[in-house]
């Protein structure tokens, strides 16, 4: 099975007064056709930079992208063109992505009148399918963002993801924003959609809940870094790098007769501005020594489990 | 459980409305509990289900217009809050009674040292110098993990937890008898998050704070909460210990809320939603405010409104089918 969409390398960083802020770092994955990639990780960890320069929101620093086995990293605008109509995103904070002065209907149609596919009539036929699709009433064409809840808002913002029947969607943080009643409504929308079209999702989020129940495969990242990677269910069974295991474990658990083993977190989290090599969690890692200081590289630890910690089969006992 | 002789605070059919552009929103419709001193009490609900105004009333900071405290009482010891003269109150607020607020990015003043801002809370409260003010406002900060060196630094120098530390100490500044929490983690990262809970929890351990919890987080609730009520359109819709709640919810809400979550602790193929959407607070659904979304409704529960009633020792529910659900 051919991977849709693989990053190598990537890199991403931004000039900052105090210096290179290395906001993804040597990042290298797959994605195959049909499967959710988790990417997980605290706030600025590089995880919505990294959804954004893929589908080429922003440029890439270094490294290379590949769509479909073709390498897209350097495409131009006409490429570009062509590429957005099956990569789309949905962002997290669904109040401001989308445009107030445009109604429902016109927000969904948007894209399809761009690419220049559809007539006037098409286009409005395509825009009831997909609301249909994603389940808003069709009452609400005419309905400015601003008269929709949260829930709703983000039901046009997947509409319009949709629209053009892309392969590949980023979901940057899409439940984030709403309440647990409504979240539920909306992941099981995304499970469905995915089913149904054979969708490729990057679901990007902070929430270690929603991206085990949502994902196939996971990677974390610390501070720019991939620090571990592999199948949803493994990640949470066996935890190997120590970061991963201090995040899952910090995560509150609703099971009040089993309390589980916490491991605190002593600091905070470094500046990602002109880091040092070596490992980026050492400062906050109770099993750093002196190797650490030594850059980190994903190694295959378990088949198919990848993780960048020196001391990982020492911890482990592997 | 509400007439409890040992209740250190209890509230009695509260009711605050809002008034806007002519309509009336019905924030809160007679809610009432009761916490016992040094224990911690959970509010748990969606966005606006009334919490933050439950607090803020408790405070009697809600902004007055649009908002009204409409019926109720708040015993504090005893002494109802909601007849106090505005100078007495004072006296109450961030001594005897204070508040965490939701997001610590707009809770403190951006153009005044963190020190200073802790300092300030304790001179209001206590007669002494500004030098002594200023050596227990550095002594709170140690109290919450912070050098007392960064006692001269701006809040845009502090990370997210950091400066939720800092209002946390600013709270607890003047040894408050009752906290009240909103949402204290939820702007936080859980690593970070899980650091300020065990603070929290270790500071009422020393100092046998009270504390009420306000959070949407089922998981938060269970880790520091001993009893709890879930809030649903401004009413109690259920309410007992923890114990009770986690393992025997009855409510078809709190039940709902349970499926609707992905947890870490087991594998759902599928997330059970609640269908529909919370009800317009200035247009209530008659009956129980929760039938339109309800998978046990019928039309008697469109009828009329439904009562509190214990359901089991300690264990409130307000829906007319649940001793039948439970059988």
């Amino acid at each position: 099975m051919t991977a849709l969409v693989e990053v190598k390398n990537l890199k991403k960083y931004f000039e900052t007064p105090r210096g290179m802020l290395h906001a993804v770092d040597d990042v290298s994955f797959s994605i195959e056709r049909g499967k959710t990639m988790g990417i997980v990780g605290e706030s600025g960890c590089g995880k919505s930079t990294l959804g954004r320069v893929i589908i080429h929101l922003l440029d890439s620093t270094d490294g290379q992208i590949f769509f479909e086995g073709k390498d897209i990293t350097h495409a131009n605008p006409r490429q570009l063109r062509k590429l957005r109509e099956n990569m789309k995103i949905i962002f997290q904070d669904p109040y401001s992505s989308l445009n107030p002065r445009l109604t429902v209907e016109e927000t969904i149609k948007e894209p399809l009148i761009i690419s220049k596919k559809y007539s006037a009539k098409a286009a409005n036929d395509e825009a009831e399918r997909l609301m249909n699709m994603v389940g808003i009433d069709q009452r609400l064409r005419l309905a400015y963002p601003h008269e929709l809840d949260g829930g709703r808002r983000q039901r046009v913002g997947i509409a319009r993801a949709l629209a053009l029947n892309p392969k590949f969607i980023v979901c940057d943080e899409p439940v984030s924003a709403l309440d647990v009643s409504i979240q539920a409504q909306v992941l099981n929308l995304l499970q469905d959609l995915q089913d149904q079209f054979e969708l490729t999702y990057m679901f990007v989020t902070h929430d270690l809940s929603v991206v085990r129940h949502i994902s196939d495969d996971i990677c974390v990242m610390y501070l720019g870094k991939l620090v571990e990677t592999c199948e949803s269910k493994e990640l949470f069974k066996h935890p190997l790098h120590p970061y991963t295991q201090a995040l899952i474990s910090a995560v509150p658990t609703i099971d009040i007769h089993h309390k589980k083993e916490r491991v605190i977190l002593e600091g905070e989290i470094t500046s990602p501005i002109n880091p040092k090599p070596g490992c980026r969690f050492k400062k906050r890692c109770t099993y750093h020594t002196t190797q650490c200081n030594e850059p980190q590289h994903l190694e295959e630890v378990l088949p198919r489990h990848f993780v960048a910690c020196c001391r990982v089969r020492e911890i482990n006992h592997i | 459980m509400s007439n409890n002789a040992t209740s250190f605070l209890e509230v009695k059919d509260l009711v605050v409305e809002y008034t806007s552009e002519g309509s009336v929103i019905h924030a809160v419709n007679g809610v009432s509990f009761a916490l016992e001193r040094g224990k911690t009490f959970g509010l748990v609900g969606e966005t606006g289900a009334g919490k933050t105004s439950i607090a803020k009333a408790i405070l009697r900071i809600l902004p007055d217009p649009p908002a009204k405290i409409r019926n109720g009482q708040i015993l504090l010891d005893g002494i109802d809050l909601l007849t106090l003269e505005e100078k007495d109150m004072r006296k109450i607020r961030g001594r005897r009674v204070s508040m965490i607020f939701q997001d610590p990015m707009t809770a403190l003043n951006p153009i005044m040292k963190v020190g200073k801002q802790i300092a300030e809370v304790i001179k209001l409260h206590n007669k002494i110098s500004n030098k002594q003010a200023e050596a227990e406002a550095g002594k709170m900060l140690e109290l919450v993990g912070i050098p007392a060196e960064r006692f001269n630094e701006y809040p845009h120098q502090f990370s997210g937890g950091m400066k939720q530390r800092v209002i946390i100490a600013m709270a607890l500044a003047c040894n408050p008898e009752l906290l009240l929490a909103d949402e204290p983690t939820t702007a936080l990262d859980v690593t970070i998050q899980a650091q300020v809970l065990e603070m929290i929890n270790k500071l009422k351990r020393d100092l046998n704070t009270s504390m009420i919890m306000i959070s949407h987080n089922l998981g938060v609730v269970a880790e520091i909460c001993d009893d709890l009520a879930v809030i649903y359109a401004g009413e109690v819709v259920e309410l007992g210990s923890k114990e009770t709640i986690f393992d025997r919810a009855a409510h078809p809400y709190t039940v709902g809320l349970f499926s609707a979550v992905p947890t870490l602790d087991e594998e759902k193929e599928r997330l059970v939603p609640i269908i529909g959407l919370p009800p317009d607070p200035s247009n209530l659904p008659a009956g129980c405010h929760f039938h339109p979304r309800c998978p046990w409704a019928d039309e008697a529960c469109e009828r009329e409104s439904i009562p509190l009633r214990e359901i089991a020792p300690g264990h409130f529910c307000r829906c007319i089918k649940v001793s039948a659900q439970e059988n």
